[in-house]
């Protein structure tokens, strides 16, 4: 493919709507922002080989060959993000399965950080950490401004860390 | 020999295959795992006397030479990397079957697919290290990284898919960030193979060779867990099985280190980014070493000391300096070691008390002494007491800082210096809080026996990692003729085309 200013702005606008996408919550959203952000590479490798005729000994004269290298790398590429998608929809779809949604929830240390703002730092040793309910009942989530999204309601609450469902 | 060279790629990928076919007998496939392992060990161990002895051994694959084949290259750094990892994925190996023999019920692995998906990591692993074309070693990046999801969300409980969430999408998005960078080098050079990028990025403008510099080390720095980009690392490995954590925590940020490396010293010798990366190692020692101190379980407090522990390597790499570097090798030698065998020892107290939150535990010094050794040991040398080799790996970092002068170094010397006794803080808090005090276990009922290939595994890694501190001389030795080659960049270049670059 020749390069061009058009190919360029594709290649930037799948870059930049897949990274806003990978910034959501949901594992789904979060997918199709990687999808989009392969397809937005793979246009960038294709780019970077020579354009040209199809590369075939015989058929083309040297001078008119694409690069078959790049197009050979793009389709390794391709290989390789639709296993790890594959993979990917799995593990939503067991999210889902086990919580009833497929969104990314904080980690124990932010959820750790917001019940001791709700206890305002008053109570005494931290030592059941990492095992109330989550989420804290009475709308602490409002609390934690790096959350866009409302919390979904977990069907479970007893998600101690490195148990066992 | 050069027929040896694919051998630590091919044998675990068909020892996983054939691990496979016998999904259904355990004993078959174990006897595979271990042999296909002690093969790669084998070969590892050849590789390294050869390339040691007699340069570099190259194989172009399928006889296309290069640049138009794909190259596989062993030279003194792959094969030193290519010895430990093997050795340490074996020795694991070994702690997983002594689980699996006595696994409970509840958190039963799946056996079946658990020795294949290890093996197929291992030969991500061997091939990252040998790869000498870029895209190769994208590849083998690749096969690790899938092999390592299957393995962080083995058994696909809550809490294994909450953490393999965050871990595959930043693993996703790194290896993108690396695809694209493949995709600006080659369209800025036309070649991907490491030995004749070297000229071709030479003759580039400064600018550009910046910017390409620099969309490399963002992808390999997330790998490496490099710290504002380490966040994801302490949050995704506690939760995995002992053995996959410990695995993890040896190898896989160490690929990270190691593309760094190959990344500053081949590709871009200029050193450009040399005061950035002593800043970020800076900040990664603190910033790590501070998390760690604030942890209350001990398998988040060695995550946290894997990140901060990172800043080390990365200080060596970033003195661009014949001795930092070498100081930086070894060092990567001893942490491979030294953190998978801190991750077994938690493994082991796991079984033993039941948990690993130090608010819940204690005693286990008086319950179970032996397994007091297995973690104090590697607690000591991690932290870098003398006479261990963390202590010989720091003091050469240290040393090559001073030597280098300037205020950054110093301020990073100071800074490893820091981290170095709060590592030891951290350490001694596990200790004081697991292993003395009344006994107290969070599973009265857990068998007093511990498995006695778990407990055989890590003695023998425990006591490689003591081994280190013996054989630290021929290692630095090593590592620092591996760095000489490094910093000349001939070499390499000479051992893949001895006719010079086309």
């Amino acid at each position: 493919m020749t390069p061009n200013l058009v190919l360029a702005l594709v290649v930037g606008v799948l870059f930049g709507s897949g990274v806003i996408l990978l910034l959501e919550r949901s594992l789904s959203r979060v997918l199709i922002g990687i999808i989009l952000l392969t397809n937005g590479t793979n246009l960038l490798l294709l780019l970077g080989g020579r354009p040209g005729e199809a590369p075939i000994l015989g058929v083309t004269p040297d001078a008119e060959m694409s690069d078959p290298l790049a197009q050979a790398m793009v389709l390794t590429a391709i290989v390789i993000t639709l296993g790890l998608t594959a993979f990917l929809l799995a593990m939503a779809y067991r999210s889902w399965q086990l919580t009833g949604h497929d969104e990314v929830r904080d980690d124990p240390e932010d959820r750790r950080i917001v019940r001791r703002a709700k206890r305002h730092e008053l109570a005494g040793p931290d030592d059941n950490a990492g095992e109330g309910p989550w989420p804290p009942p009475g709308g602490v989530v409002g609390a934690d401004p790096e959350q866009v999204d409302p919390e979904p309601a977990p069907r479970r609450l007893d998600d101690e860390p490195g148990g066992q469902a | 020999m050069s027929y040896l060279v694919p051998l630590p790629v091919v044998v675990p990928l068909f020892g996983a295959a054939l691990a496979l076919v016998l999904g259904r007998r355990p004993i078959a496939q174990r006897a595979i795992s271990v042999t296909a392992l002690v093969v790669t060990l084998a070969v590892a161990v050849l590789l390294l006397w050869r390339a040691h002895w007699h340069g570099p051994l190259v194989v172009h694959i399928g006889g296309w030479r290069a640049p138009l084949g794909i190259v596989l290259v062993a030279d003194q750094l792959a094969a030193l990397m290519l010895v430990v990892s093997a050795a340490v994925t074996l020795c694991v190996l070994l702690y997983s079957i002594g689980e699996e023999e006595r696994a409970d019920p509840g958190e039963h692995t799946p056996v079946v697919i658990y020795h294949p998906t290890y093996l197929v990591m291992t030969s991500g692993v061997t091939n990252a290290f040998l790869a000498g074309d870029l895209f190769s070693l994208f590849v083998g990046f690749e096969v690790l990284l899938a092999a390592s999801y299957v393995l962080l969300t083995i058994g696909g409980t809550e809490e294994r898919i909450r953490a393999g969430t965050t871990y595959v999408v930043v693993g996703l998005v790194s290896s993108l960030i690396f695809l694209t960078a493949i995709g600006l080098v080659y369209a800025s050079t036309g070649t991907l193979n490491l030995a004749q990028m070297v000229g071709r990025l030479d003759a580039l403008s400064a600018d550009l060779r910046l910017a390409l510099h620099g969309v490399l080390l963002l992808a390999f720095a997330i790998k490496a867990a490099v710290f504002p980009l380490a966040a994801w690392l302490p949050d995704s490995y506690p939760t995995a099985p002992a053995p996959v954590t410990a695995v993890f925590a040896g190898l896989l940020t160490k690929i990270g280190i190691y593309a760094i490396i190959r990344t500053e010293t081949l590709l871009f010798p200029d050193g450009r980014a040399a005061d950035l990366l002593l800043v970020l190692a800076l900040l990664t020692m603190l910033v790590g070493i501070l998390g760690a101190v604030a942890q209350s379980d001990i398998k988040r407090l060695l995550s946290f000391t894997l990140v901060s522990h990172i800043g080390y390597l990365l200080f060596g790499v970033a003195l661009t300096s014949g001795p930092g570097l070498a100081a930086a090798i070894f060092y990567v030698v001893h942490h491979i070691t030294v953190q998978t065998t801190l991750f077994l020892a938690a493994g082991l107290v796991e079984r033993r008390a039941g948990s690993t939150n130090l608010d819940r535990i204690g005693g286990l010094a008086r319950v179970a002494p032996l397994l007091g050794v297995l973690f104090l040991v590697p607690a000591l040398n991690l932290s870098g007491v003398p006479p261990f080799s963390g202590f010989l790996g720091k003091l050469g970092l240290l040393q090559a800082g001073v030597s280098a002068g300037g205020v950054l170094p110093w301020l990073v010397v100071v800074a490893g210096t820091l981290t170095s006794l709060l590592t030891l803080y951290a350490t001694t808090k596990v200790w004081s809080l697991a292993f003395w005090r009344p006994p107290r276990l969070v599973d009265p009922e857990a068998p007093a026996r511990l498995p006695r290939l778990m407990v055989g595994a890590t003695t023998v890694l425990v006591l490689l990692g003591v081994g280190l501190t013996v054989a630290a001389g021929p290692l630095f030795g090593v590592s620092t003729e591996a760095a000489d080659d490094l910093r000349q960049r001939v070499p390499y270049v000479r051992a893949v085309f001895p006719g010079g670059p086309p």
